[in-house]
């Protein structure tokens, strides 16, 4: 098939398996098989693509022109490419953890728990083959309104309340801040359109490049750039499949990924390294790297603690975003993949004790390791990964991104990533150490048993991705490579 | 003395400001509705004098052509005013009517008795 | 077809007005309905051959009863009214088949037939105004459509409907009585009422007597703003919307303001924009200030209102701040984001005012708190709420985010950015109220109050979704919105001093 085919199917899978879903709302089997024929149709279709990229193509499709200039089109690239695989994937895993999860809890209202996931994930596989930041922005906030159900799903006052917090955040800065970057960006260069080395060189001077990056950076909330993270502890409350997918993976990297893509299409590396306009960004994101571990290492919560490492793992990414040169714009592409699989499988793990034991507190783990072997060892293999010890993926990325700040000569950076890691050893490590070496609080864990298979299986399968990702690492570099020095 | 001349050599358009006023007026400070409708009534009067007086020209007659006459007052403010006196008039009748079902439906015209029973059920 | 043809202009006002006539003397509702229904479904095919007609041969000017302007009456189609005649008329004949169970609900027998008439009458008022190209003329089809819309609104079933339709009347007619002394005074320094007329002579005459011109503009400013409900001038609105039977709210919200606002326009645009140089003057100033209060004020009113029709009432009064914001602007995307939003927003409020027709139809209510759930037992019904809702908000998408960025390149083209970030903050406002009945229609759990209601008929349903679809459409497909308006706002742009 022609990629052109390729991606309009792409995104119109999920929307179509959206509109099936609730056909079979009686039929829960048929509906869930409906779910993992959509998510393995898409993934099919993604990998399709891939050849067809990475020989160099940059296919894209035109909707529709909605006013002269400014289109619904979409158009992939080496970094999309990546986004989409990485979410298309780890959709089919969390589909199946979302079965165990949903039925294991025996939650209520799963049909429209299913439409929205595939909504979401139609609107997340529609950013990253965004063609301009139109087209980008449509999906952005598609995005953060069709998680909105998801997020309060349990229909609780605190739910609600934080399904407010979420869609204020997130709407209030993408509406106030995002919106009139772009407006701005049409105005100053009189395009949209992702173009490889930027599209503001020599049309705005140092200062309004450096404000436009802070419209940007602020604007996309979905990021979680302090202070615009509150949304993400509070989307907490979801259901553990959401926060896993949505909120280490399709969501937050959706907000990173719209960064990079911002940095590298819409101001170019160039513009931004010559005016200097990103330097303060780089202290930001140090600053949020550090600042979201201790917090994180505060929190007693276990979710509340995965949130706030999130927070420090995507500024990870912004960093890699704001040193402006290949090598860390690499780091970033990098670090959005193998944080995703680390990440997910710590949330998959987070969920399977709570469908296990219902327990959600991390001083509430003690010796809980025994008798939860396969989850507890995979959380640690994910754990590793995010600290970025090897033999596990995020140890490319950490590195990439310290080989970038010494390069470039923020060696204060490198100090920020090193006590970082350390700090990720304590709020992580301290988890599993607890599970496994100390003894259970009430003497004896009675009566809990490992959750069940489809919970298991996947978060089994998303800890081995870490390590593999170490491994296929030339392969990612290989695809991302494509973006950072092919002038097309 | 030129300010005077000026006012009283258009005494024509200050009884049509003052009426304007007046009606404005009562219309904003009667809490009366029907007295409001009165009001309303002046005030759309006065637009009626705005209109005919410039019409007018001293010595003029009526627009018939004839030799013995070479000034002619403007026809078409009458034609126009004919027009607005029946707005006027529907207006003022629509009012009335809809007054006297309020008086049905709250049992007074007064607005600050309407508000309070509303306020009340 | 060709006889008719040359006299389409005075055939788009005859026909509704003989419809009207015609309405009165029946006496039951079902066939007043049938005749309102037949009337507006012819309206929309004249309105869209003009505009064709318009737009590959320049305007057309009609001489009423045969005399020559600027003497005799002339009806003048050109882009700007030809689009908004295909509007009214358009509104007109998607929403006539939701009237016929909503009215037959609110209203008793008796007063069925008497409605239609007074709709085909307000019809006529607002296609007149449009299409005329005579300023007392104006005035009489002001009148009109005013004095049937009092009714309308009066026959609303609470008491409160005639509190409201008599403040209105009030209000009204000192608007429409400012509107015909700034025709005065234009007449007198112009000696004609004829539009196309006055714009060419009043040069000279603000050339001589600049004071007059002014106190013309400033009459003429207040009469309309009162009418279309500017901000603070909006007091009106509110109560009527909010009391009036459910078919009059969604008929007027989505025309009497805008053929106001369409007047306006032409006031601004081609008669006293191209005589003298009116963006020197403080008028554009004041009103992208008053427009930026309507959009923030009353959003935050509509924050804290408790009946949704009100607080969609209030929310009406921040759209008409939008569009108002684009004849402040008067610049090519700005004028342009104001002219689409008349379109948009019509569209998009009428589909909001529908739905919640269709709620009342339903539950017999429209206070938030006993829709719980609603979403629930109405799936359609809401998600045609939500999807307008959401063109309120102007999410990208949808047609209010193309209104917001034309006004947005506009407050740029002008220099003022700090106004973009004031229309993008006012949006914020809109996600609060909207998503306050979207999370208890939604997201609560359906009250025991509604367990019956389900989604209303179909001839009161399709409307509805026809109207999100196009909030929808709109968003993707500017040629007939922001195309028209951009080639009219050029024009209008391109005539001024």
């Amino acid at each position: 098939m022609a990629p052109e085919t390729l991606i309009t199917l792409a995104i119109l899978t999920p929307l179509v398996g959206a509109l099936v879903i609730p056909l079979f709302h009686d039929r829960p089997n048929l509906r869930e098989t409906v779910t993992l024929v959509t998510a393995g149709t898409l993934l099919l279709i993604v990998v399709n693509l891939l050849g067809p990229v990475l020989a160099g193509g940059r296919p894209e499709v035109t909707f529709v022109e909605v006013v002269p200039g400014l289109s619904l089109a979409f158009k992939v690239e080496p970094l999309g490419m990546l986004f989409s695989l990485v979410a298309s994937s780890l959709w089919i895993l969390n589909s199946i953890y979302s079965i165990g999860y949903m039925r294991g809890n025996k939650e209520p209202r799963q049909t429209s728990f299913y439409v929205c996931f595939a909504v979401a994930l139609g609107s997340t596989i529609g950013l990253a083959f965004a063609k301009n930041l139109f087209t980008l922005f449509l999906c952005y906030e598609a995005l953060t309104l069709s998680t909105y159900p998801l997020v309060t799903h349990k229909a609780t006052d605190e739910a609600h309340r934080a399904g407010r917090l979420y869609l204020l955040l997130l709407l209030g800065t993408s509406l106030l801040l995002f919106l009139p970057a772009i407006i701005a960006t049409w105005a100053l260069a009189g395009t949209l359109d992702f173009t490889p080395g930027g599209i503001l060189g020599g049309k705005a001077s140092g200062l309004v490049i450096g404000v436009l990056l802070a419209l940007y950076v602020f604007g996309i909330g979905k990021a979680a750039v302090m202070p615009m993270h509150f949304w993400l502890p509070a989307a907490m409350v979801a259901p553990t499949p959401v926060s896993a997918l949505l909120h280490a993976v399709a969501v937050v990297k959706a907000g990173v990924f719209t960064v990079v893509k911002i940095v590298l299409y819409v101001f170019g590396l160039d513009v931004l390294s010559t005016t200097g306009a990103n330097t303060w960004l780089i202290y930001l994101a140090s600053g949020c790297i550090l600042l979201a571990s201790l917090i994180a290492l505060s929190k007693d919560n276990l979710k509340a603690r995965l949130a706030y490492s999130t927070v420090s793992q995507l500024a990870y990414v912004v960093l890699g975003a704001a040193l402006a040169t290949t090598m860390s714009l690499e780091g970033s592409a990098i670090q959005i993949a193998t944080h995703a699989a680390g990440k997910i499988t710590l949330f998959f793990c987070a969920g399977a004790i709570y469908v296990a034991t219902h327990r959600t507190e991390v001083s509430q783990l003690d010796g809980l390791g025994r008798a939860m072997p396969f989850t507890f060892f995979a959380f640690l293999l994910g754990s590793l990964s995010i600290i970025g010890i090897p033999p596990f993926g995020g140890t490319w990325s950490k590195w990439m991104l310290a080989l970038a700040a010494a390069d470039s000569g923020h060696l204060v950076v490198v100090g920020v990533l090193m006590v970082s890691s350390l700090l990720n050893v304590g709020y992580l490590l301290s988890i599993v150490g607890r599970a496994f070496f100390l003894p259970p609080r009430d003497g004896v864990v009675t009566g809990i048993k490992e959750a069940p298979v489809a919970c298991v299986v996947p978060l089994s399968l998303s800890a081995l991705a870490c390590v593999v990702l170490f491994f296929q690492i030339d392969a990612i570099q290989a695809l991302v490579a494509g973006a950072l020095t092919s002038p097309q | 003395m030129s300010v005077l001349e000026t006012v009283l050599g258009h005494y024509d358009y200050v009884i049509t400001m003052f009426l304007m006023m007046a009606g404005l007026y009562i219309v904003v400070a009667s809490g009366n509705m029907v007295k409001k409708l009165i009001g309303l009534s002046i005030f759309q009067t006065s637009v009626y004098l705005l209109y005919i007086e410039p019409g007018k020209i001293t010595g003029g007659t009526a627009p018939i052509v004839d030799p013995a006459f070479s000034v002619y007052s403007n026809p078409l403010p009458h034609v126009l005013i004919l027009t607005a006196i029946v707005v006027g008039v529907a207006t003022l009748a629509l009012g009335l009517a809809l007054v006297a079902r309020i008086n049905e439906a709250y049992g007074t015209i007064e607005e600050d008795e309407i508000f309070d029973r509303d306020r009340e059920s | 077809m060709t006889a008719v043809q040359p006299h389409l202009p005075v055939l788009q006002v005859v026909i509704p007005l003989l419809g009207a006539l015609l309405a009165g003397l029946l006496r039951r509702g079902t066939s007043g309905f049938a005749l309102a229904l037949a009337v507006s479904w012819l309206m929309p095919l004249i309105a869209v051959a003009l505009l064709c007609q318009v737009l590959t041969g320049g305007p057309i000017s009609y001489h009423l009863g045969g005399w020559p302007p600027p003497w005799g009456i002339e009806y003048r189609v050109d882009a700007l009214n030809g689009f908004v005649l295909v509007l009214v008329s358009t509104i007109g004949a998607v929403g006539m088949p939701f009237s016929y169970r909503s009215v037959a609900l609110e209203l008793e027998p008796r007063q069925q037939a008497w409605f239609y008439c007074m709709y085909l009458l307000c019809l006529t008022g607002l296609l007149g105004i449009t299409v005329t190209g005579d300023a007392f003329n104006a005035f009489v089809f002001l009148e009109i459509s005013s004095l049937s819309t009092y009714v309308m609104i009066a026959l609303g079933r609470d008491r409160r409907a005639l509190l409201s339709s008599y403040q209105y009347l009030i209000m009204g007619t000192i608007g429409a009585t400012f509107y015909i002394i700034g025709v005065g005074f234009i007449y007198l320094l112009t000696g004609s009422l004829n539009m196309v007329d006055i714009s060419a002579r009043l040069g000279a005459a603000w050339a001589s007597q600049p004071s007059a011109v002014i106190a013309a503009l400033a009459f003429v400013t207040v009469g309309l703003s009162l009418k279309l409900a500017l901000f603070p001038l909006h007091v009106w609105l509110p109560n009527a919307y909010a009391y009036a039977p459910s078919f009059t709210t969604v008929f007027l919200s989505a025309t009497a303001t805008k053929v106001t606002i369409y007047l306006l326009i032409r006031y601004y645009f081609t008669i006293f924009g191209v005589s003298i140089d009116f963006r020197a003057l403080p008028i554009t100033e004041v009103i992208v200030v008053l427009s930026l209060a309507a959009m923030f004020i009353a959003s935050l009113v509509a924050v804290f209102e408790q009946n949704v029709k009100r607080m969609l009432a209030y929310s009406s009064v921040a759209q008409i701040g939008y569009i108002t914001l684009g004849i402040g602007l008067a610049d090519q995307a700005g004028l342009t984001g104001g002219l689409v939003h008349i379109v948009n927003h019509a569209l998009m409020k009428a589909a909001l005012f529908m739905s919640m027709g269709a709620v009342f139809y339903r539950v017999g209510t429209v206070n938030l708190k006993d829709l719980a759930g609603i979403g629930r037992k109405m799936p359609i019904t809401m998600a045609a709420f939500t999807v307008a809702g959401f063109g309120l908000i102007g999410t990208p998408g949808t047609s209010g985010f193309i209104s917001k960025w034309y006004l947005a390149l506009g407050a740029f083209e002008r220099g003022w950015w700090w106004l973009v970030f004031l229309i993008v903050a006012s949006s914020l406002i809109a996600v609060v109220y909207v998503g306050r009945v979207l999370e208890v229609a939604w997201r609560r759990e359906p009250s025991p109050a509604i367990a019956e209601a389900s989604d209303p008929p179909l001839t009161m349903l399709v409307p509805i979704v026809l109207l999100a679809a196009a909030t929808v459409y709109f968003g993707f497909f500017t040629e007939w919105t922001a195309g028209v308006a951009g080639t009219v706002a050029k024009t209008l742009i391109g005539g001024l001093k």
